[in-house]
């Protein structure tokens, strides 16, 4: 099936099987390798994208669903999120880093000043096998409303 | 899901845009996806092998959320994101907003949606649950005619509902609350996003009690005897469950709900 889709604000036109999963489109056909397949069926979030603006797992989501849509992955974030990630080492083998980033900026949209609860509730979809929670969470909320000053 | 992780076996997919078209496309093997998060790992691993999908997604008028003559109506795709996002519903039926909340995590709520929550039928799934304590009725199409199922006659057990393969679940239509109602709904899960082991909707009213259970049995159930102890301020039977542990854990539950 012939598929239009917007990736990081770059048009693609492409053949895809109706099988071929988001996840699948944007590493194979678009090269994007920057998202992350962990176990391909919607528990590890480590495969997270934004469609529309929205945080979805792109392992639970068909590749022509997503014509005509506007996709985001890692590769087209540039957000203080990242550099947060980088200085507080909120990451250890990183695998997981990506799909939390597009969770946490969709995250940070709607909830421009969590307390750290909700932080912690928002990176419950996103599993890190390095275990490295706490980190993350003082990362997320440096790059938020909440950020105490420096 | 037990097994390794592959990918769907190859199916055909329909996109109608029009609920007469996507009427026209479901049946035996002709399968309705609506958002996908549960249908999706089924077909990753090849424990749904349908030979042609019908995308609902872009049908139109299916996911409308709005109030009407005191009811709240709800489309069959509104996302669950939607549903916890709603004024309309934070304001008229908080135990919606309640449930939704609980289900999965929000990369989920963004593509999940009421409709196939419910013909997905899992009995772990939070909104049928609140669905029942509601007294929903639930609005069905397909070629032949429509119908509408009250909520507690449309689950049959795990994955199994009273849904005819070529019927489509349309629109959740929820009654309004009884004056002066107070909602809550609780749940025991191992981690938070994760499906429930033990739930608990309530509705609480003056001379009102409406309790839907999840884990009392492979679908929701109200628990009339407790229902009843509620109303005429009796003292709180036991949940019918014949497993302990879940007598136990409803129990707790159904303490703290009605707190």
């Amino acid at each position: 099936m012939r598929i239009t889709v917007t990736v990081n604000g770059t048009e693609h036109e492409a053949d895809v099987e109706p099988r071929t999963l988001l996840s699948d489109f944007l590493r194979h056909d678009l090269g994007l390798t920057g998202t992350k397949v962990g176990c391909e069926h919607g528990v590890c979030g480590a495969c997270t994208v934004q469609v529309e603006g929205e945080p979805v797992r792109s392992c639970l989501m068909l590749a022509v669903q997503a014509r005509g849509r506007s996709v985001r992955t890692i590769e087209g974030l540039a957000h203080p999120l990242q550099r947060a990630f980088h200085e507080l080492h909120a990451l250890q083998c990183g695998f997981c880093t990506a799909g939390i980033l597009m969770s946490m900026e969709a995250f940070l949209r709607e909830h421009p000043a969590p307390a750290e609860p909700e932080v912690r509730e928002a990176l419950a979809g996103n599993l890190c096998r390095c275990t490295g929670y706490r980190a993350m969470v003082e990362a997320v909320r440096s790059s938020s409303e909440n950020a105490p000053s420096p | 899901m037990g097994g390794a992780a592959v990918k769907p076996a190859p199916f055909a997919y329909a996109s109608p845009t029009t609920l007469d078209e996507a009427l026209a496309l479901v049946g035996n093997e002709s399968r309705p996806l609506a958002g996908g998060q549960s249908l999706v790992p089924m077909l990753n691993f090849r424990l749904a092998r349908p030979e042609r999908l019908v995308d609902l997604e872009r049908v139109e008028g299916l996911a409308s959320l709005r109030e009407d003559g005191g009811s709240l109506r709800i489309g069959a795709m509104t996302r669950h994101a939607a549903i916890e996002r709603s004024r309309v519903v934070a304001e008229g039926w908080p135990l919606l907003r309640q449930a939704v909340v609980l289900v999965g995590h929000p990369q989920i709520r963004s593509r999940g949606t009421i409709g196939g929550s419910l013909a997905h039928a899992d009995p772990k799934a939070e909104l049928p649950v609140a669905l029942a304590a509601l007294g929903a009725r639930y609005h069905v199409r397909s070629t032949r005619g429509a119908r509408t199922i009250a909520a507690l006659d449309l689950a049959l057990g795990p994955l199994m509902t009273t849904l005819a393969p070529d019927e489509l679940l349309v629109e959740i239509e929820v009654p309004a609350l009884p004056p002066g109602a107070r909602t809550a709904f609780v749940e025991r899960a191992r981690t938070h996003g994760d499906f429930a082991i033990a739930g608990v909707a309530a509705v609480r009213a003056p001379g009102h009690a409406a309790i839907a259970l999840l884990g009392a049995a492979p679908k929701p159930v109200r628990a009339p005897a407790i229902e009843a102890a509620l109303i005429n301020g009796d003292e709180l039977p036991a949940p019918e469950v014949d497993d302990a542990y879940q007598r136990a854990l409803l129990t707790a539950l159904i303490e703290r709900a009605i707190a």
